[in-house]
């Protein structure tokens, strides 16, 4: 942390978006997290997709639990609404914010302790009901704000700072992502916003439950050799499937790798998932295929990253409801109240 | 004026000229007695060489600064000065961007006057100096002189200040004396002239806690105080009164919070760094990137914020364990430490620069040979 708020001047080129919003409108408070820390450079790609995307910052609600991530949606997005639920328990605010209203983009902020333990199960559901929301899990593979114990999505066999071995299996949560029906599935690295940014991007503007597993290593308690989480261990074991661009449906759609490499996803709101395939045969819209891959590769002592699986056809809550157009906190008591008339006649036919 | 033999003006004055010593002459004409005083310069008030701070103060004063007028001719009747002639003129730019002064056709203007001063500023002349001496003149009669030792074509003739590349300000003058005297030690001691002692430099860091600084790091977003200046009334009676009064002890902090403390600088230890990007999120001018290396030009295209400035030298680490390297804009950086308070590692740190630069000693040249 830094006692200092960061300088407001910025660099004389730093360009508007169309909101007319430069980057450093859309950042927080000054970050309390530890010097180095990966949650800072991903509030940082948070920053910069919300930027890129031209989002309104009241248009945003950033929601998170309890922990060293949860603390982080205090450091971007300041303009925007923010909730803080209770350990483990930002799944089912977030469903239940999202309800009330559904104009808003809703970002789940989490951690690996907040979301594979203590609300492994509110995770779990939030998922399988299709959620539109983006979730990133800051995953750093232990309990950083109580001094580093070893959290669920730890690898067996990894070494704590003190040197204690991992004896417990690790919770994969992205493969548990893709088994509840997560419409959009990533892995990224906190030491990778050239990969990170176009995710975030993606997730905010797919229409359904998008999950982010992003490796952020804690470099006060898991940065040591003998640690899968750590800026060395993820670089050189990381195996990109493939790079994204973002393309909004403003802007004209160029693409300049060679034939045959690159793969064009429409999304809902007309935006385009142009997926540069770095690994030869893999098709992200294919969640079978998808999950078996992963397994192999994890077997072989690889961290999978990049887009993994996306739905672009995906159906969120709302339209699995059938809930009406206006958002419910704008219903008004006539709409809420039609009557005792329609009353009767509900009644009538149940008898 | 300063010694004594002037002590009065007529009411009337035209101060013809643009610098700074057009300011001293109207604001001390102002002084003496001038009511009606006016600057006219050829050149656009914008590019005036007098500084901005010196136009503002005469403007207080009720000077005019009227532009775009050369002076044609004096008039004059009964042998009496009456006023100057001036003909309007407008800036034009040739292809190759040079500025000329071309007549508009306007009428010419006429101002009267009791006094004209002449501050158009002065050029050297060297007609003194016998041309056979050994010593070489340049095209444009100057003395041919080594920029780095300071001496004349003729061995033992050394040069420095205005005479040497002409009209600069007298820190220069006083910086060239100094490399001057250098080379006269050299050349007393039958040294080599090229061969100079470096100048000392040194790194102190300035890291006194996880969070504390020997320097006052925080940024200040004032703009410039002005300096509280006295009464005009008061001001305009006496020639040798104080007219800034300076600051008080609360506007004197406040003015020098907005010091970038350039001496404290940013040194980066490539062993200790991890590529966290810490450094690259908080910085708020954005200045540091990670990247491949590639040529200058290309680089600077790439970095998180394009690097226009090209006099600034980029600083380029050594290549990092993952084959990049950490490219730092000097050109913006506020010196504010953030990347070093983020630094996990103590990869950057802040450390104040000094140099001394060196001097020829008067006890035998000891000093400078010492070193």
């Amino acid at each position: 942390m830094t006692y200092l708020a960061k300088p407001r001047l910025h660099h004389p080129s730093l360009v508007p978006n169309e909101l007319g919003f430069t980057r450093r409108d859309y950042e927080g408070s000054v970050s309390t997290l530890c010097a180095g820390c990966g949650h800072d450079s991903i509030s940082a790609a948070i920053i910069q997709a919300c930027y890129e995307l031209d989002l309104p910052p009241h248009r945003v609600a950033k929601l998170s639990g309890i922990g060293c991530s949860s603390k982080t949606p205090d450091y971007f997005l300041g303009a925007s609404h923010g909730f803080n639920t209770v350990h483990g328990r930002m799944p089912s605010v977030l469903t239940g914010a999202n309800l009330a209203n559904r104009e808003l983009i809703y970002l789940g902020v989490s951690g690996d302790g907040d979301s594979a333990s203590i609300g492994f199960g509110q995770f779990a559901h939030a998922v399988r009901r299709g959620v539109n929301m983006t979730y990133i899990v800051e995953n750093n593979g232990v309990y950083g704000l109580t001094k580093g114990q070893f959290s669920a999505t730890s690898d067996k066999g990894s070494k704590s700072k003190k040197g204690v071995v991992n004896h417990d299996s690790a919770i994969d949560l992205v493969s548990v992502a893709l088994q509840l029906g997560a419409t959009f599935v990533a892995r990224s690295f906190s030491g990778d916003k050239a990969q990170l940014v176009p995710l975030i991007k993606a997730a905010l503007s797919h229409k359904g439950a998008a999950f982010i597993d992003t490796v952020s290593p804690c470099v006060q308690f898991n940065n040591h050799s003998g640690s899968t989480k750590s800026y060395d261990y993820v670089r050189e074991h990381n195996e990109s499937v493939n790079r994204l661009d973002v393309v909004s449906p403003r802007d004209p759609i160029h693409v300049d790798y060679a034939p045959g490499t690159t793969v064009q996803v429409t999304q809902h709101d007309g935006s385009v998932l142009s997926l540069h395939k770095l690994s030869a045969h893999y098709d992200p819209t294919d969640r079978i295929a998808a999950m078996s891959y992963l397994a192999q590769r994890q077997a072989a002592g690889e961290i999978v990253t990049g887009l993994l699986y996306v739905d672009p056809e995906a159906n969120d809550l709302h339209e699995a409801l059938e809930t009406v157009d206006t958002p419910l906190n704008q219903l008004a008591d006539q709409a809420l109240i039609p009557g005792s008339g329609v009353l009767a006649k509900l009644n009538a036919t149940l008898r | 004026m300063s010694f004594g033999h002037i002590e009065k003006i007529g009411r009337r004055v035209i101060v013809l000229g643009g610098g700074n010593t057009a300011m001293d002459c109207c604001r001390t004409s102002r002084r003496l007695g001038g009511e009606d005083v006016k600057v006219i310069v050829r050149s656009g008030f914008d590019e005036m060489k007098a500084s901005p701070w010196e136009k503002e103060d005469a403007i207080h004063e009720d000077i005019p600064i009227l532009n775009f007028l050369v002076p044609k001719e004096f008039t004059h009747k009964d042998g009496k000065l009456t006023g100057v002639l001036f003909e309007e003129v407008a800036a034009t730019f040739d292809e190759k961007g040079r500025r000329k002064l071309l007549p508009t056709g306007a009428p010419d203007q006429h101002y009267e006057c009791d006094d004209v001063l002449v501050a158009v500023g002065q050029e050297n002349a060297f007609p003194w100096i016998e041309r056979d001496l050994g010593l070489e003149f340049d095209e444009w009669g100057m003395p041919k002189v080594d920029p780095v030792t300071f001496q004349s074509t003729r061995p033992g003739v050394f040069f420095g200040g205005d005479a040497a590349f002409g009209p600069k300000n007298i820190i220069w003058a006083v910086a060239q004396g100094h490399e001057a005297a250098v080379s006269i030690d050299r050349f007393c001691q039958g040294g080599d002239l090229t061969d100079r002692p470096p100048p000392m430099t040194n790194l102190v860091s300035q890291k006194m806690g996880i969070h504390e600084w020997s320097y006052d790091n925080d940024i200040s977003n004032d703009q410039r105080f002005r300096v509280p200046l006295r009464e005009k009334v008061e001001a305009l009676k006496d020639v040798k009164i104080e007219v800034e009064l300076g600051f008080d002890l609360k506007q004197g902090l406040a003015e020098a919070q907005r010091c970038l403390n350039c001496d404290v600088q940013t040194v980066f230890a490539e062993p200790l760094c991890i590529e966290c990007d810490a450094c690259v999120d908080i910085c708020p001018v954005d200045c540091i990137t990670f990247t491949d290396n590639g040529e200058e030009e290309d680089l600077r295209g790439r970095l998180k914020a394009p690097a226009l400035n090209l006099d600034q030298a980029l600083m380029v680490s050594a290549e990092l364990k993952t084959g990049r390297v950490m490219v730092k804009d000097e050109d913006v950086c506020l010196h504010c430490g953030l990347c070093a308070e983020r630094c996990p590692t103590g990869a950057w740190d802040m450390q104040r620069f000094t140099l001394e630069m060196s001097h020829a000693s008067d006890v035998g040249g000891g000093a400078c040979q010492a070193r």
